[in-house]
C-alpha cells in the first residue's frame, strides 16, 4: 500500500496552481544492492489530474524522475472550491489517488 | 548518488531548473546553492516524512498496542509543539540527557514495548529505525519557526555540555581530525558547502536549527543521530551508538550554542 501523496491547490485569479509530492522510490533499475544484485526497476509509470472529476492532465513517467517526486501545474478556470484529483500507476500495478480542495 | 535534480516532471520544469543553473554562474557559490535550496523549498519531501510520523506518532502499535501521544518529550506527555528546541534535556524517569531521537525510542520502549535496545542497533532507515526518524521528523516540524532555548538547570545537563564541549575539540583518528577542524570558525567549507561555526550561535535555520533534513541527492530523512554519525565517518572515527552518550553530549553542545537561533527544521539539503 502506497504512502499518501500531498496535494496543495491555491486559486491565483482565474488559475490555480496545484503542487503535489508523491511517494515512491523510483528506482532505475540501474542500481546493485550490497550483495551485487541489480535492484528491479520500480517507477511512477503515469500521472492523471482530473478537476472535478474530468480530466485536465495525463503525463507518462520514466526512470528519470527523481525519487520522492514533486509536480506542479496550473489549471485554468479553477476556482475555489473544486476538487483536484492525481493518481499515479507505477510499474508492478500500484495505484494511489489522492483528492484536494482549491483554496 | 543518484540523481542530482529532484524534480523532472516535464520540459517545463527542465527548462527552469537550467536556466536558474545559468543565472546561478553569474554569482557565488553560497548564493547559487541558497537559491537552489529555495527552488526545492516549496515541495520539500521532508512533509511526507512529517505527515508518516504524525500518523504513527496517533497509531497503536507495538507489543502493548498504544499510541505515542502520552510520550513525554520534556513539556509534559503529548506536549509536542515547543518540545524539539528544548531537546536535549534531562528526563527524571529515565535519569538521563536524552535527545529527541533517543527519547522517542525509550517513549516506544515504555508505552509501547517495543525493545529500545534492538531499534538502537537497528541501521538507520531500517524497520523501526525509519520510524523514528519519520517520528522525530513529526516532532520538529511541530516547533518550525520557533527559538532555541535548551535547559540548563540540572546538573547533568550542564555536566553534558561540558562533555560535549571536550568531544567536539577531541582530535584522532588517522586523519588526526576534530569536530572543531570544519565547525570551529567562520568561513569554512567541505567542497561547496559552508560549514557553520557550532562553537556559537551559527544564525537562524542553520546548523543544529536544521535537523533533521531531507537529503536531495540521495532521498533520504536524516535525524541529527545520522548526521552525527556521518560526521564521524568523515572523520574516519568509529561510528558511535544510536544515542549514545557522546551523540548526546554534542546535541547539548551545538544546541546550547544555538540558543535564540530559529529552527527551520526539518530542512532540505542538496
Amino acid at each position: 500500500m502506497a504512502d499518501p501523496m500531498r496535494i496543495r491547490a491555491q486559486a491565483q485569479g482565474d488559475k490555480a496552481v496545484v503542487r503535489v509530492l508523491m511517494s515512491h522510490e523510483m528506482e532505475t533499475g540501474q542500481r546493485k544492492d550490497s550483495a551485487g544484485k541489480t535492484i528491479p526497476a520500480w517507477f511512477i509509470q503515469e500521472v492523471t489530474a482530473s478537476l472535478n472529476g474530468s480530466p485536465v492532465l495525463t503525463a507518462q513517467w520514466g526512470t528519470a524522475v527523481s525519487k520522492n517526486p514533486f509536480m506542479q501545474f496550473t489549471i485554468r478556470g479553477a476556482k475555489a472550491g473544486d476538487k483536484v484529483s492525481v493518481s499515479w500507476v507505477d510499474n508492478r500495478g500500484d495505484k494511489r489517488t489522492d483528492e484536494a480542495t482549491v483554496a | 548518488m543518484r540523481r542530482g535534480l529532484l524534480v523532472r516532471p516535464g520540459a517545463w520544469a527542465m527548462a527552469t531548473l537550467l536556466a536558474g543553473a545559468a543565472a546561478q554562474a553569474q554569482k557565488n557559490t553560497a548564493d547559487g546553492i541558497a537559491e537552489y535550496r529555495k527552488m526545492l523549498e516549496d515541495g520539500n519531501p521532508a512533509d511526507l516524512f512529517e505527515a508518516k510520523g504524525e500518523a504513527l506518532w496517533k497509531q497503536k502499535r507495538g507489543p502493548k498496542n498504544a499510541s505515542l501521544e502520552s510520550c513525554d518529550l520534556g513539556k509534559g506527555p503529548g506536549v509536542v509543539k515547543g518540545a524539539f528546541v528544548e531537546l536535549p534535556r534531562y528526563f527524571a524517569d529515565t535519569a538521563k540527557v536524552q535527545d529527541l531521537e533517543s527519547r522517542l525510542v525509550s517513549c516506544m520502549q515504555a508505552l509501547q514495548g517495543f525493545d529500545g535496545a534492538a531499534i538502537a542497533g537497528t541501521p538507520f532507515g531500517r524497520g523501526e529505525q525509519d520510524n523514528v526518524t519519520a517520528l522525530a521528523t513529526y516532532v520538529a516540524a511541530a516547533s518550525r519557526g520557533l527559538r532555541f532555548s535548551l535547559p540548563q538547570g540540572h546538573p547533568e545537563e550542564r555536566r553534558l555540555y561540558e562533555v560535549g564541549k571536550r568531544v567536539f575539540y577531541f582530535r584522532g583518528g588517522p586523519y588526526d581530525f576534530s569536530c572543531a577542524s570544519c565547525h570551529g570558525e567562520d568561513g569554512k567549507r567541505i567542497r561547496l558547502q559552508d560549514l557553520p561555526n557550532l562553537t556559537k550561535n551559527p544564525g537562524d535555520g542553520v546548523g543544529f536549527a536544521a535537523w533533521p533534513a531531507y537529503r536531495v541527492s540521495n532521498g533520504q530523512m536524516w535525524g541529527m543521530q545520522l548526521r552525527l554519525n556521518d560526521c564521524y565517518r568523515q572523520q574516519r572515527f568509529p561510528y558511535p551508538g544510536f544515542g549514545s552518550e557522546v551523540t548526546v553530549a554534542l546535541g547539548v553542545y551545538m544546541g546550547v550554542n544555538a540558543k535564540g537561533a530559529e529552527s527551520i527544521a526539518p530542512a532540505i539539503k542538496r
